[in-house]
């Protein structure tokens, strides 16, 4: 039954668009599509960004031990190796603190109002997106974007099915950060 | 108080709910979060329209095709969403330069353009070699324990501390 909802081309554009919407009406609740918070925690000055992402990162990763070893959901791991994740990671965060958005932020910055995020971000992201476009096959053909061991490898398949094993004490690390975020009125 | 007129939300609420949302996603569409591949297709849709041989023959094009696609309407809905969610409150304005920048850097626009542009230049081409930005590997594909996206969120965040020390001073 999912199958046919997954095919059906018409409605999951709308669902993409309704998720947009959710998504991006809480990274406006969040703060997240104000340069200033963006600038705030890379400038380690306000932990907004980080506590988002790590409740985010227990919940998904919860719903993914209790779905995923059912067979429920597929996941979708992104391809790739450790040298381009350190390398491309790098330059995306050279990006983000002088853009002081991230493309997701960015859209909702957008949408907060954010002029410098449209008229600079928004033409910079599509620009640069044509640039390595057009750097594409080079990079491609004297191997610069091979891919290692790691590539499209998820922890959950290690687990053997007993996800909760592991996910749980790892979520429990997790909080544990929070709570010292808190802990130091960060 | 209604909720929905809240500035601000607690961020583990939000951070929550951005978790539980992509697990939504996951079940009604088999997709996860993530919206930086959208504007490399829209920097497709746009060069097309200048060269269209160009496009349908470039590699890059081929693997990820100028078209509308379930990420792209989800780029979106986030300008939307943001803009209901800023509304509702009464944070939503007009700003051409972020208050921290105008603050203390310089409260000129031309400039803040300027480095905003290349912000984005440099943020495309570091998604595009990473395979993902803070939503892709920040939120879903940690979450799904990807190596590689755990990789690139710390490598993401050393870039981004050390270069908003340069700019701003420790």
């Amino acid at each position: 039954m999912m199958n046919k909802i997954y095919e059906n081309k018409g409605l999951q554009l709308f669902f993409g668009f309704l998720t947009g919407i959710a998504f991006g009406f809480l990274l406006q609740k969040g703060g997240t599509t104000k340069y200033d918070v963006i600038l705030g925690q890379l400038r380690l000055q306000d932990f907004t960004v980080l506590k988002i992402m790590l409740a985010a990162v227990i919940v998904t990763m919860m719903g993914v031990s209790l779905l995923y070893p059912k067979g429920l959901i597929k996941l979708h791991i992104k391809p790739g190796s450790v040298k381009n994740s350190i390398i491309g990671g790098l330059i995306f965060g050279i990006g983000f603190a002088t853009l002081g958005y991230c493309p997701g932020t960015l859209a909702g910055a957008v949408g907060n109002g954010y002029v410098d995020g449209l008229l600079g971000g928004v033409v910079g992201i599509i620009i640069g997106s044509g640039l390595f476009a057009s750097m594409y096959s080079v990079l491609k053909r004297n191997n610069i974007l091979s891919e290692d061991g790691y590539s499209e490898k998820s922890l959950f398949d290690e687990m053997d099915g007993r996800s909760f094993r592991y996910t749980i004490p790892f979520a429990v690390i997790l909080a544990v950060i929070m709570l010292l975020l808190e802990f130091f009125g960060l | 108080m209604n909720v929905f007129t809240m500035v601000k939300w607690s961020p583990y609420v939000v951070g929550a709910l951005i978790g539980v949302l992509n697990i939504i996603a996951l079940l009604i569409s088999d997709k996860v979060i993530g919206t930086s591949t959208s504007y490399a297709r829209a920097s497709g849709m746009i060069r097309k329209i200048f060269d269209k041989e160009y496009v349908e023959k470039n590699e890059f094009y081929l693997k990820t095709a100028p078209e509308v696609d379930w990420a792209f309407m989800l780029v979106i809905g986030i300008v939307f969403g943001s803009f209901i969610s800023a509304k509702l409150s009464g944070d939503f304005g007009i700003v051409t330069v972020p208050p921290m920048w105008a603050n203390e850097i310089s409260e000129g626009f031309f400039l803040r353009f300027v480095v905003a542009m290349f912000g984005g230049v440099i943020i495309a081409i570091g998604s595009r070699w990473s395979g993902g930005c803070t939503s892709g590997h920040g939120i879903s594909g940690t979450g799904q324990l990807s190596v590689l996206s755990w990789i690139a969120v710390c490598a993401f965040f050393i870039g981004g501390i050390v270069t908003a020390l340069l700019i701003y001073g420790i």
